[in-house]
């Protein structure tokens, strides 16, 4: 027995080559209507990491950073692709996407992964939801490579669809398209009925598809370990209840009003906090809580560390109750 | 790498072929072999680029040389007709480290393939398809602390293209990298037998220097391990290492002595060490 005993307790970190990334945009087209489609290629001509299907790249975006799934393929990729859907209301990430030029050079982190494929599924469920299309993409693309079984039930307005030309082709009568709401919602309850067992669910969409589809799933007895979910944002989630995070080593009380986050108002009085996706994937943000019960809506705590109550992500998530004690 | 690449090389070709259930690997991590020979590849590239050459044809289709061996396979990735043999073999008589792929999935790590030929007294064979958890069960003084969840919790935290590396020990008699279960009636008796004048040289410090990776495409850890043996005879030549392991050898509880297999002769070898000062 030599594996990682007593001493990996403190391993030192080897040089993690996380170097940023600064990437040039080498195309960019529509891929539906609203939707632009940018591929980027390393600045400096060089190699880009490789990444499992389901990564996303986090973009700086003018004074933001914003994540986006890859669509492309992750073993040694020559280039990077994402798509974006234009949201003129949102908060400046997809209009900073959208006004991208050929030639312009932009930062990113390295890919990370926090939507894989779980190699021993004996099926892939892949349900999306409009632009929720962009990592199941990625997902179809290794399950062809690999020969691993999938379905993937893709739910878009007509005419609006991203990515269906390629997704015929990679896919095959493995490939439903449903344009009407509800009877996406009928088919998707129906294959989460008849999975055969050993299928894992993979699900990425708006909100309401999402809580719809988690719903679902629970009332049919689906173990949570085969259902991972990707949101695409934080914008996504409800503006929640006002609380007061009160900071017990350096002793200051900071109001976080509904509709801002945690970190925003940490932030807004000169706290600084790790963090980088602002949309609860990455774990950077993660704070220590000494008291009170917090609402966690992040995609990054495990089960056993969300029901710890122990810290909270802060870019997402709040409180339960008027005040939470955090170890800052 | 270093002077005995080709002849630790030749061995480890002749360990799988005298017992090839070295070689293991469930079937659900061909993905993650592809991605730990084609990750070794470019490491060996990068540390001697005159030695060894990975080249893309194009996008699939891949050229590996390896001068030192003098290997050239061209091959297409994750097409298992285009290597001689299953890609984890092809790769691991090419390194001097033992490979170990952990496959990540519902909250743990699974060691679910692996080219292990210098274990120090554990088995691939025994290993295969044991969660992290399960393999770390007899290491003393680790459970009740919660320590081996953290270095899972740890280790599953870490993203593409990071890497950690430790190191741990054991001692070893006589100059053998292949301590495995499966050859225990072999080198078992040997910890019996070290006493007397001859413990300088038969005795031998154990260290493995192990880097975790989490393999770019595949999202599995690769746990490299490479071992080095150093007779104490040697190690007495350097004042402050021989002191070291002197102190080290002697502090060290019982349980710990026992889990590494060395209870019967550290004594002996703290007496030594300290009478070769
Ligand atoms: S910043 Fe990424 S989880 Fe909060």
């Amino acid at each position: 027995m030599t594996t990682l005993s007593p001493s990996a307790l403190a391993p030192t970190r080897a040089p993690a080559d996380r170097g940023a990334l600064r990437l040039r945009v080498t195309d960019l087209h529509e891929a539906a209507p609203g939707i632009r489609s940018v591929t980027f290629v390393a600045a400096d001509g060089g190699p880009l990491p490789g990444h499992p299907a389901g990564s996303h790249l986090v973009l700086t975006c003018g004074d933001r950073r914003n994540a986006y799934s890859l669509t492309g393929p992750g073993v040694a990729p020559e280039s990077y692709t994402i798509s974006v859907l234009l949201l003129p209301a949102g908060q400046g990430g997809s209009q900073f996407v959208h006004r991208l030029e050929v030639g312009d050079v932009v930062d990113a982190d390295r890919p990370r992964s926090a939507f894989a494929p779980v190699s021993t599924a004996r099926h892939h469920l892949l349900v999306a939801g409009g632009i929720g299309i962009t990592p199941m993409l990625s997902h179809a693309r290794e399950a062809v490579r690999w020969g691993r079984g999938f379905t993937l039930l893709y739910g878009h307005r007509a005419g609006a669809a991203a990515h269906l030309h390629e997704l015929r082709q990679l896919c095959g009568d493995r490939l439903e398209e449903h344009p009407d709401r509800e009877v996406f919602l009928a088919r998707i309850s129906q294959a989460l009925a008849t999975a055969r067992l050993g299928t894992h669910l993979y699900v990425c969409g708006p909100a309401p598809l999402l809580d719809a589809v988690l719903q679902r799933a629970e009332q049919l007895g689906w173990p949570p370990e085969r259902v991972h979910t990707e949101r695409f944002s934080a914008a996504d989630l409800d503006p929640g209840e006002p609380f007061v995070a009160s900071l017990v080593r350096s002793g200051g009380q900071v109001v976080v009003p509904s509709g801002v986050s945690l970190l925003a108002a940490l932030e807004g009085e000169g706290v600084r906090v790790p963090n980088m996706c602002r949309q609860g994937v990455c774990g950077e943000c993660r704070v220590p809580v000494l008291a009170g019960l917090p609402l966690h809506r992040d995609l990054f705590l495990s089960e056993a560390e969300r029901a710890a109550g122990d810290s909270v992500m802060c870019c997402v998530s709040r409180s339960t109750g008027p005040t939470l004690e955090l170890d800052l | 790498m270093d002077e005995s690449y080709e002849s630790d090389s030749a061995e480890c070709l002749a360990l799988l072929a005298t017992d090839p259930s070295r070689c293991q690997e469930l079937p659900h991590m061909r993905p993650a072999c592809w991605d730990a020979m084609t990750f070794v590849m470019s490491e060996l590239q990068e540390a001697r680029p005159d030695a060894f050459n990975l080249e893309r044809l194009d996008v699939d289709t891949w050229r590996w040389r390896n001068q030192l061996l003098g290997i050239e396979q061209e091959f297409v990735y994750g097409d298992d007709r285009t290597l001689p043999t299953d890609p984890l073999r092809f790769i691991a008589p090419q390194v001097q480290d033992d490979l170990v792929l952990l496959d990540q999935r519902e909250g743990s790590l699974w060691a679910d393939a692996g080219v292990v030929t210098a274990a120090a007294d554990w088995s691939m064979r025994f290993d295969v398809g044991m969660s992290f958890l399960e393999i770390h069960g007899p290491v003393p003084r680790v459970h009740p602390a919660g320590v081996v969840d953290r270095a899972q919790e740890f280790l599953m935290r870490l993203q593409p293209g990071e890497a950690y590396r430790r190191t741990n020990w054991t001692m070893t008699v006589g100059r053998r990298l292949d301590t495995a279960t499966e050859t225990y009636p072999e080198w078992g008796p040997d910890r019996r037998l070290v006493l007397g004048q001859d413990i300088g040289t038969r005795l031998h410090l154990r260290v493995e220097v192990q880097h975790l990776v989490r393999l770019p495409s595949s999202g599995a850890v690769l746990f490299l391990i490479r071992t080095y043996l150093l007779p104490l005879q040697d190690i007495a030549r350097v004042p402050a290492w021989r002191d070291r392991l002197a102190a080290v050898l002697a502090e060290l509880p019982q349980d710990m002595a026992d889990y590494k297999g060395i209870a019967r002769y550290r004594h002996a070898a703290v007496d030594w060490l300290r009478s070769a000062a």
